[in-house]
């Protein structure tokens, strides 16, 4: 049997709600303004908060041994390396898609 | 409790079920190069697309995600606590907001579909080609993150089945973790879907 699990209290969860909620407030006022380009740029980065917030407390990877936390950042690099490359090709090419 | 010693490895567990994750966000990571490719190419028509969606029901649907993505954090902590009751309340919780959602969903679907808004109907043939886009990839990925809602609330109500029968208790509740580790995937997809194709300008 293995010991020395983390606990996380019920008033730490109800606070990491209630961050979520309110980052979910901001980012739909900050789509209401007109930003232009920057309207997605922040939208992205407000998920990317939740998003961390949500795996750190919800999914216990900051509780967790960090070998967790490192697998996922192999896959975002993975996956952020998707991105370049697609949008690298993307941009040069001569015909439309 | 039996005498012998147990032969668990709960972090083995749980990386296998992180494993298991990783290919679920290459699935959705996936889609979303996809719409961000297309939406790069037909800025316009996504925009478009995404004022035809009601806000307020996107709105409604994340609260309801974390709401119950924190129910069944608490139901986590409470079962490392040996408070089965509260485990189970939450659980229930959690299922009945997965309800929520998708009754929600039926009916912003349902609206679409009821005024000829779906993939292969005139209405959306007749739609810019970017736009068109922007509904398939609407449909395609909220429809499977439905799905992995329905699969989410079907293994959280299994889960409760296992604590009620006393097969996940205060000293085993790997299994527990990992199906909370499941919703909360469901809710980190939805972080990245509600601003993407709700909150276009």
């Amino acid at each position: 049997m293995e010991k020395n699990h983390h606990i996380v209290g019920y008033i730490t969860n109800i606070w990491v709600w209630v961050a979520l909620v309110v980052l979910t407030i901001i980012t739909i006022t900050v789509a209401e303004l007109d930003l232009q380009m920057l309207t997605v740029t922040v939208a992205l980065a407000i998920a990317t908060v939740k998003a961390g917030v949500v795996l750190a407390y919800f999914m216990h990877l900051k509780f967790d041994k960090i070998i967790l936390t490192i697998f996922l950042g192999i896959v975002l690099l993975v996956f952020l390396s998707f991105i370049v490359l697609t949008f690298v090709d993307y941009s040069f090419r001569t015909t439309a898609i | 409790m039996s005498t012998h010693v147990e032969h668990r490895d709960d972090t083995a567990r749980k990386m296998g079920m992180w494993l298991f994750l990783f290919t679920e966000l290459l699935l959705f990571g996936g889609l979303f190069l996809v719409y961000s490719i297309y939406r790069f190419a037909n800025p316009e028509d996504f925009a478009r697309g995404g004022h035809e969606l009601n806000v307020f029901i996107g709105a409604v649907n994340t609260i309801v995600l974390i709401t119950s993505s924190l129910t069944v954090a608490i139901s986590i902590s409470a079962m490392q606590q040996g408070n089965k009751k509260l485990v189970l309340q939450m659980l229930g919780i959690t299922i009945f907001l997965a309800i929520v959602f998708l009754v929600n969903k039926y009916f912003e679907w349902g609206h679409k579909i009821h005024y000829d808004l779906y993939p292969g109907s005139n209405l959306f043939r007749a739609l810019p080609p970017g736009e068109g886009l922007y509904f398939l990839l609407y449909y395609f990925m909220t429809g499977l993150h439905a799905l992995h809602v329905i699969i989410g609330a079907i293994i959280l109500g299994f889960m409760a089945w296992y604590v009620h029968k006393d097969e996940i208790d205060a000293t085993n509740y790997a299994l527990l973790e990992n199906g909370g580790l499941y919703w909360h995937l469901v809710d980190l997809i939805w972080i990245f879907l509600f601003p993407l194709m709700y909150l276009i300008h």
